[in-house]
């Protein structure tokens, strides 16, 4: 565990990506095979299953520190991650271990198996072991939550360098649903098995947001421009008479939607598609929005009923493998050439459409276009260089979203709380509202979108103005006017103001604009109507 | 009540002099001069003698009398005198005594010694004001000496590699205490303007400080490989700091203890120095005042008044304007 909790440490106190690369890359050609095959596992998002719940934990925790449960509470209220308050409350170990990381994980993952006093046995006793980073890199894979700051391409590039093998290629092997528990890491990244590879996903192409005018992108000619679908991006795969789909967090979410097992009944075998998730509106041959999606998405398994109201397809917009063969080389127009003459004239029934492309000849006719999108049930736009191959990961220059612009109101601020974690002497959740005569309804909730300076100056100004305290939210007079950006509404009856909005969050702050003049509630329900 | 406590600040009716008033009055006892709990414009300023020299440098022409640590006065028939706080150089609790009843307001407090400013010394008292910037369980501050050791080894790795090694630290206080506690034979050490006027001040009372370089436009950063440089944490985000090319950044401060927080700040290193007390300095002042009332001030007031609730103390919350006149230098607790 030492080496990982060094490795961790390295990682943890720079920003610097070229540092975080060398201090894995160095882990990574010298530690235990197993050791690195959990540490990929980790930074891939593959954690050990939890197998003391957090309840428990805390107690235990609270119990050897010698506090009071609502004191690990509101201890716990201010950190933000159980984790580390568990590691900051706790008394210095009396023992010591030199246990790799993968034998502590072992350790965690049989205490499934245990009852609860052994369970608990087995924690005291570990944290009675552990000294410094070591007992919160533990506490870390007991709770589940792993997070380090290093993304998959970082990680990816340091194991390139420690095993020369090609950066692209263990992206690729890095993908789908292996488990460290059941495999090796020769099995994974040196010696790959190809059974296991029938699955496999490839590592999706994503795309930045358009950054001042597209015009400056070049020629209109080298770009193809489609819709930017406001579904589950999704990649399905046909290969050995089966079939899976994939999301772009690398979950498998074939059983979730069935309607896709019919896909083989419609393409041919060795074809993999990406695409987008939508629920189809037959009738009206247009996509619905994401809330019928939402319903579908928390289902492992789906009722008659919910698969027979909220029908899903895939739009594809790409062909990354044809006859078992990988594509992801050519340009984007022949592989959409060839995605085109795979979809033409597919049976309306077929789970899969093509999503077509939105001509144009110049740069002008786009804006009008894209300001269009909500009518085509879209967010917006995506622009494609012709030209670009399908690259592993987020690479600027190639594929751009060109989103539209997000609604926006005005509203007033009338309750605040504290953040936690990163923030967790700011003040940085609010709750605002808008005027139904003289009175403000609370419609939403934000805590994102300005800058630490103005969450310093709302703080000091909460702090100072607080009218009375409910656990840890304050009210705070209505003095302060923000500008409320969201993707979407939609009527609800379990708010108040009736509406529930899509990834709210503060555009901007506005001391310019008196109380009086925010948003009316009827504005909002004028938008409910015209969005909704 | 021998304290009461007014819009304008805490407040002795039978003497008629305020502490650490945050609006203007007649009479002000200032038990230390951060910006929260040294407000210009009262009429008369009373302050322990060490900590007047940096009070006159940072509030300009003001009548202020002093007193040293222990000695007592009498205003209008009540007992006055200062008791080292440990926070910074000169920082004192002021002890109040009124016809036998005795109250102490804490001002900010550190209970640890570190070389610098007075130790803390426990006054015992009947009520007792106390701050809790830090008064939850999960502070816990290491010894001087390893906080020292980290800090050292940053310096010594990032000077073998070339860079500067840039600290964020509030100029009163945090800054001369990191002066302290640095090996000053790693390199030579750099200071921004307004924490080298401080150390002018304190240097000039009589505190030994290791020697320093202060930046001017005309510094030449070439000339001094391998540096420690100390600012305000402002400094060191803006065009100030870009001169000195390729640096490690730090942020020294209490704060540090979460690593959220530290994430926040996009620094590299942060350094658990605090000259607020930890959870266990808080509680082991609080028991050595013998105090049965306790009111807390800035920090985690709901948290820590229930806690000392639940110890048998008779405790409360009250609202002052200390702690929070600028979360930034907040952060530099």
């Amino acid at each position: 565990m030492k080496r990982f909790a060094t490795l961790f440490t390295a990682l943890d106190q720079t920003t610097k990506t070229t540092v975080k690369t060398a201090a894995l890359t160095a882990y990574f050609e010298d530690a235990p095979d197993r050791d690195k095959l959990w540490t990929i596992a980790l930074l891939s998002g593959r954690r050990p299953k939890r197998t003391v719940n957090a309840s428990r934990l805390s107690e235990w925790a609270a119990e050897l520190a010698g506090l009071p449960m609502w004191l690990f509470k509101a201890s716990y209220d201010v950190v933000g991650d159980l984790a580390e308050t568990i590691h900051l409350v706790l008394p210095d170990p009396a023992q010591t271990a030199d246990r790799s990381l993968s034998d502590w994980i072992d350790m965690i993952r049989g205490l499934s198996a245990e009852e609860e006093p052994a369970r608990k046995a087995a924690i005291l006793q570990a944290w009675d072991q552990l000294a410094g980073t070591e007992r919160f890199v533990f506490n870390k894979l007991i709770t589940g939550g792993f997070r380090v700051g290093v993304s998959q391409k970082l990680m990816t590039r340091a194991l390139s360098r420690a095993t020369d093998i090609e950066e692209a290629e263990l992206a690729h092997r890095l993908m789908g649903d292996w488990a460290p528990g059941t495999t090796t890491f020769a099995g994974l990244i040196t010696a790959p098995d190809p059974e296991a590879a029938l699955s496999r996903p490839y590592p999706f192409c994503l795309a930045y947001g358009v950054e001042g005018d597209p015009s400056d992108l070049g020629p209109p000619e080298d770009w193809l421009a489609e819709w930017k679908w406001d579904g589950i991006r999704g990649q399905l795969i046909l290969r050995g008479g089966q079939h899976f789909l994939w999301s772009r967090g690398e979950e498998l979410m074939t059983d979730r939607f069935p309607e896709f097992a019919r896909a083989r009944d419609f393409l041919p075998d060795g074809t993999v598609l990406d695409g987008e998730v939508l629920v189809w509106d037959a009738e009206a041959q247009r996509p619905r929005n994401f809330n019928a999606l939402q319903a579908r998405i928390g289902r492992k398994t789906v009722p008659k009923k919910l698969l027979a109201e909220a029908p899903v397809i895939l739009r594809a917009y790409d062909l990354l493998e044809e006859d078992g063969e990988d594509l992801r080389a050519l340009p984007f127009a022949d592989r959409r050439a060839r995605l085109e003459k795979m979809l033409d004239g597919i049976a309306p029934q077929a789970p899969v459409a093509l999503s077509p492309v939105v001509d144009f000849a110049d740069w002008s006719d786009l804006a009008p276009i894209r300001a269009d999108a909500r009518a085509a049930a879209a967010e917006g736009l995506m622009l494609k260089r012709a030209a670009s191959p399908y690259h592993v990961g987020r690479k600027k220059g190639d594929w751009w979203k060109w989103k539209l612009d997000p609604l926006s109101i005005d509203a007033v601020m009338i309750y605040a709380q504290a953040g936690h974690g990163r923030r967790a002497n700011l003040y940085t959740d609010f709750t605002f509202a808008v005027w139904k005569g003289n009175e403000l309804v609370p419609f939403t909730k934000a805590y994102s979108g300005l800058t630490d300076a103005e969450f310093n100056k709302i703080t000091y100004w909460v702090r100072r103005n607080t009218l009375e305290r409910f656990g840890p939210v304050r009210r705070v007079p209505p003095e302060h006017v923000f500008e409320i950006g969201f993707e979407g509404i939609q009527k609800s009856t379990r708010h108040k103001s009736g509406v529930a909005l899509r990834f709210p969050r503060m555009l901007r702050w506005r001391p310019d604009k008196p109380v009086q003049e925010a948003n009316t509630h009827d504005d909002l329900l004028a938008m409910l109507d015209q969005y909704g | 009540m021998v304290l009461e406590f007014r819009d304008e600040g805490i407040f002795c009716p039978a003497g008629g002099f305020h502490i650490d008033p945050w609006r203007p009055v007649d009479r002000a006892l200032v038990t230390h001069g951060h910006a929260d709990h040294a407000y210009p414009g009262h009429r008369r300023y009373l302050t322990s003698a060490a900590a007047a020299p940096v009070m006159r440098h940072r509030l300009g022409d003001i009548t202020i009398e002093t007193m040293e640590f222990g000695e007592t006065r009498d205003i209008n028939g009540v007992t006055v005198s200062f008791h080292p706080a440990g926070h910074v150089p000169g920082s004192a609790q002021v002890r109040v005594e009124h016809k036998g009843e005795v109250w102490v307001a804490s001002g900010d407090y550190k209970t640890t010694p570190d070389g610098l400013s007075e130790t803390f010394a426990p006054v015992r008292c009947h009520a007792f004001i106390t701050e809790c910037t830090f008064g939850l369980p999960v502070f816990d501050w290491k010894p001087e000496a390893v906080l020292a050791a980290e800090i050292n080894a940053w310096w010594q790795a990032n000077a073998a590699e070339g860079r500067v090694s840039a600290i964020g630290a509030y100029s009163l206080g945090k800054a001369q205490r990191l002066l302290t506690m640095v090996d000053s034979g790693l390199g030579p050490i750099l200071t921004h303007a307004a924490v080298e006027n401080t150390n002018d001040v304190l240097r000039g009372q009589g505190l030994t400080l290791p020697e320093t370089v202060r930046v001017t436009p005309e510094t030449d950063p070439k000339m001094h490989p391998g540096a420690l440089l100390i600012a305000p944490p402002s400094a060191l985000d803006g065009r100030w700091a870009r001169r000195f090319g390729p640096m490690s950044s730090a942020f020294a401060s209490g704060w540090m203890a979460l690593r959220g927080v530290r994430r926040r700040r996009a620094t590299e290193r942060g350094f658990v120095v605090s000259d607020h007390a930890d959870w266990k300095g808080l509680n082991a002042a609080i028991a050595e005042t013998g105090a049965t009332r306790i009111f807390a001030t800035h920090g985690y007031t709901a948290t820590f008044r229930q806690w000392l609730e639940s110890q048998g103390y008779d405790a409360q919350i009250v609202q002052t304007e200390f702690g929070d006149e600028l979360v930034d230098d907040e952060d530099a607790a």
